[in-house]
């Protein structure tokens, strides 16, 4: 209208330079979505990796041949004939010593086959391939192994199977299994659940329904969400210094009696992991109550009920499926972290099962650690086959947390 | 009606109705809206007004289940017609909010943003001046455009809501309650400017404020519910703004405007 | 009917009490709960007291200078070498890295989901990047070790070592890219719809309304998702205890190994640390000063999040 205002693109010119601007905007979209697509190829690669990892071509040689010690195939060998072969051979203090960890006489014949094969026989891996190239190169492995190692066995093997899940450690990568790693796991969370799950559901409680908005509960509030952001190491010192340290007596056992032990047990861990998801918990079972609708409370307030009648018989039971949610997702964290129980002190070969608060102890993760930063690529293939029963078992955990929490979303 | 290019009229409906899923907000709106004039849409609240409004720059296509059936007519283009663009529709009819909603950027840049996406060729400069003037904020604010506009009273994002789309040079101003939020005096004040701003634009307003749409509008469109009970809005009658008020044609509208409503 | 009757004349003559009465049940459940609220702050003190304590004991030691500590680049406390910028610039290194990778990223993918992604999209993509912030940080070292160090060795040849910070900072950009990507999507979301409309109605694409008007609104919350991304790579122990070297290195070069602070602490602490010696002083220092950089990080995170939730509420 006024000619001196300057001017927009008008008919064509308009069309022109829109398309333009759609140009650019739909290659700043592709931008964007490739950035989801980096995400999603990298969760896949990394899946990848571990499955790649855990199966694969294995060469190995006996170093003592079965033939010295039985005439039949070994597989054949029933579990008397087992045992009178390793009576026969083992050392007897070798022999005591087992007999001390598990009598021999109860022992499985899978047990048994696996103690020939360890002690007597002995396997001694070679080369490990991985599934990929076992499945893409096959020939080329075969001729390679033919040639590198003319003594050797070439096998597809599962890294994982029941036996690694049910073995104890072993220093052969080929023995090892993760039983005692995974019981120390529950153990340790078992134990962190019963430390933080009362405490942080009631400072939950009476932060929601307690707490008016003064100072000191601003300053409980704001501490927690902090507390949420300490680095998960720094808990480990803490826990090393408190737990394992300076409730020495308390958490070695020894003021209950049991000796020649230190600070470094399964309690320290759990209680130093039970302080790491306390602020998770507390948060969680937060957003669970804040839920509730006041409608409930007043109308118990309405009857006469007093404020933990109220909390008791109404707020919490409502509460409950948001609480558990939220335990079991502090439940998968404190299964996955790794770096506080190295500084309280994991051991790092254990083969006995924990028995007890007091017992020394290692955990899946731990164990995963250990055998990554190995330099021989057999225990790369259990840490992967560590891993996946890792990841299934936290996998379980969430779709049980996402399943309660789905059901019972609805209500409100 | 057979005069479809009527050059006396800025923007037209034909057979209008506007859907969410399958309900109908509105239903069979008809009107011619003249050029440089004002013209308001009353009627209770939940009939249908803002959609009308919004259905004039496509607004109401951020609605995922919303559509049109019918026509509106903009220098005889359909807006709803398959090939145009609703960035090209909004670019010609402004749209000032019920709630100032200024960006979180300087004054100036609130003003430029709109141009500069637009392809403006010209003195910014000038054009932030002449904007601000013409939506009478210019005294006010000359001294702190590079201010946040979030520093500026409720009336006065308002007027740079209306300075920032005067600067498109739309040919269509939609208002939708744009006082509703603010003092008496900011709301005067955007009624003065209102009066200014129709020598150079059409203005389509919405208002629950019966003295409101008597003291600005020159036409007016009372929209009701249908009486059939489909909760589907509907105009009632549309003329010029001194009828509706004195010698309105329909019951309704008598009822509504002396306040016997309901 | 005589019974009857005192009972009604009991009830309309005894006198009606309001006073407040002792409830010690009430009372005992109200003081257990508010331990138990206490408690968190009680974990707080401890930390930095036990940290604190330690660390003056490192500090108070004689060999222990300023000098030292800030003007050498040497760190092996068990024979007297205190200078902490190796391990100070590996985790900045590692860091920067972890934030180069996961920042832009995370911000698109951001973009992407609250912008673009239809709600059906979203459901399914949103879980994918749930998983990935699901994943044990161990089995991201795993990660980082088999496959972004070959990878990486592919690509740039024989100077990049099997330790090396440039792997174990990308893989930690990975880790941390879901939480800047859900914390963006939260502050973008919470930028009102009247923002977006107002934009609209000037003829703006939608592109041009996400990109100009609805990100710069939302900074203030991306920019509290940097600072806690940040402040979770410093912390991050076991990716870069597993792939970014073992032991102290004072190098700016990302393809050599190079130890963290928190993969320093680690693997002391892992071997035979016996208690009151300098090592095992050394590693509180590190701890605390782990612990304040991080809250610092965390607390103008938070604050920068609440004023953020103010300006839009």
């Amino acid at each position: 209208m006024n000619p001196n205002r300057g001017h927009y693109p008008e008919g064509e010119a308009l069309h022109r330079s829109l398309n333009g601007r759609y140009r650019s905007a739909s290659i700043w979209q592709a931008l964007f979505f490739s950035a989801l697509v980096v995400a999603i190829l990298s969760l896949a690669a990394l899946l990848y990796n571990v499955m790649d990892g855990a199966f694969g071509y294995v060469a190995f040689e006996y170093k003592n041949d079965p033939s010295e010690f039985t005439a039949k195939p070994l597989d054949d060998l029933n579990k008397q004939e087992l045992l009178d072969i390793l009576t026969a051979n083992l050392s007897s203090g070798a022999f005591k010593k087992l007999e001390n960890d598990k009598a021999m006489e109860k022992r499985s014949r899978p047990d048994l086959y696996t103690l020939v094969l360890e002690r007597l026989i002995q396997i001694d891996t070679k080369q490990t391939w991985s599934m990929t190239d076992s499945i893409l190169h096959s020939k080329d492995i075969k001729a390679e192994a033919a040639a590198k190692y003319p003594k050797a066995k070439l096998e597809f093997r599962s890294w994982l199977t029941p036996v690694f899940l049910t073995t104890p450690m072993s220093s052969k990568a080929e023995f090892a299994g993760v039983r005692t790693a995974i019981l120390g796991s529950l153990w340790m969370v078992g134990i962190a659940i019963l430390f933080a799950l009362p405490i942080g559901t009631g400072a939950a409680v009476y932060l929601q329904e307690y707490a008016n908005k003064n100072f000191i509960n601003r300053v409980i509030q704001t501490n927690i969400n902090n507390l949420a952001g300490v680095p998960s190491i720094v808990y480990g010192m803490l826990g090393l210094a408190i737990f394992v340290r300076a409730l020495e007596p308390l958490t070695s056992g020894s003021l209950f009696g049991v000796t020649d032990a230190n600070g470094r047990t399964i309690l320290s861990a759990g209680l130093t992991m039970g302080t790491l998801v306390l602020p998770l918990i507390i948060i969680n079972a937060q957003e669970a109550i804040k839920a509730v609708p006041d409608s409930l409370r007043q109308a118990a307030f309405g009857v006469g009920a007093t404020r933990w009648q109220t909390v008791w018989h109404h707020v919490l039971p409502n509460a409950l499926p948001g609480i558990l949610t939220g335990s079991i997702l502090a439940v998968s964290r404190a299964i996955g972290e790794t770096a506080p129980l190295i500084v309280v002190g994991a051991s790092t070969f254990i083969s006995i099962d924990p028995d007890g608060p007091f017992s020394k102890f290692t955990a899946l993760p731990i164990q995963i650690y250990q055998w990554t930063t190995r330099a021989q690529s057999e225990f790369h293939a259990i840490a992967a086959g560590a891993i996946i029963v890792l990841l299934v078992l936290l996998l379980t955990l969430n779709a049980t947390a996402i399943l309660l929490r789905n059901r019972f979303q609805k209500k409100y | 009606m057979q005069n479809i290019q009527s050059p006396e009229y800025a923007i037209e409906t034909k057979n209008l109705f506007i859907f969410y899923g399958s309900f109908a907000a509105v239903s069979e709106v008809n009107m011619k809206i003249e050029k440089q004039k004002i013209t308001a849409i009353i009627g209770p609240s939940g009939c249908g007004k803002s959609t009308l409004l919004r259905a004039f720059n496509r607004m109401n296509d951020f609605v995922p289940s919303s559509y049109v059936t019918g026509e509106i007519l903009l220098h005889g283009q359909n807006l709803y017609g398959k090939d145009i663009d609703p960035v090209e529709v909004r670019r010609k009819i402004g749209m000032v909010f019920q709630k100032p909603n200024p960006f979180p950027k300087s004054i100036y840049e609130n003003i430029t943003w709109g141009a500069r996406i637009n392809g403006f060729k010209g003195n910014m400069d000038e054009l932030v001046e002449q904007s601000l003037r013409g939506a009478a904020l210019w005294d006010e604010v000359k001294d702190k455009l590079r201010k946040s506009a979030y520093e500026l009273s409720g009336g006065q994002q308002q007027r740079l809501c209306i300075a920032r789309t005067i600067a498109i040079q739309p040919d269509i101003i939609l208002m939708d309650e744009p006082a509703s939020a603010l003092d008496p005096i900011s709301t005067l004040r955007i009624e003065e400017l209102m009066q200014e701003l129709k020598k150079n634009y059409t203005i389509i307003i919405v208002t629950h404020n019966m003295q409101q749409a008597a003291r600005v509008s020159d036409y007016t469109a009372m929209m009701m519910l249908e009486k059939d009970g489909s909760r589907s809005g509907t105009v009632i009658e549309f003329s010029e703004t001194k009828r509706i008020f004195t010698n309105p044609k329909d019951k309704r509208t008598e009822d509504y405007v002396t306040g016997r409503f309901g | 009917m005589k019974q009857e009757n005192t009972i009604m004349e009991n009830q309309n003559f005894r006198p009606l009490d309001l006073r407040k009465k002792i409830r010690p049940g009430e009372s005992i459940i109200q003081s257990l709960l508010f331990v138990s609220g206490v408690l968190s702050i009680f974990i707080t003190v401890a930390i930095v007291y036990e940290l604190g304590k330690e660390a003056l004991l490192f500090f108070n030691n004689p060999d222990v200078t300023f000098a030292k500590f800030f003007g050498t680049t040497r760190w092996q406390p068990g024979v007297g070498l205190f200078g902490i910028w190796p391990l100070v610039t590996s985790t900045l290194i590692t860091s920067a890295i972890a934030i180069f990778v996961s920042l832009p990223l995370g911000l698109a993918t951001a973009l992407f989901l609250s912008e673009y992604a239809s709600p059906k999209a979203r459901s399914v993509l949103k879980p994918i990047l749930e998983i990935l912030a699901g994943i044990p940080t161990v089995v991201y070292g795993y990660f980082a070790l088999l496959f972004m160090t070959p990878l990486l060795q592919k690509i740039f040849g024989e100077g990049v070592e099997v330790y090396n910070m440039a792997s174990a900072g990308i893989v930690m950009g990975i880790m941390i890219l879901p939480l800047i990507s859900s914390m963006s999507e939260d502050a973008l979301s919470a930028v009102p719809r009247a923002l977006r409309e107002g934009a609209y109605a000037m003829g703006a694409t939608k592109f041009e309304t996400s990109l100009q008007v609805v990100l710069p609104a939302a900074l203030s919350g991306i920019g509290a998702a940097l600072i806690i991304g940040i402040s979770r790579a410093v912390g991050e122990t076991m990716i870069v205890a597993v792939a970014a070297g073992a032991g102290p290195n004072f190098t700016f070069n990302p393809f050599q190994a190079a130890e963290t602070m928190t993969g320093h602490i680690a693997r002391i602490s892992g071997g035979d640390l016996s208690y009151n010696t300098i090592d095992y002083t050394s590693l509180f220092a590190i701890a605390l000063m782990l612990f304040l950089v991080t809250l610092i990080l965390n607390l103008v995170s938070q604050t920068i999040i609440n004023k953020f939730r103010q300006r839009y509420e």
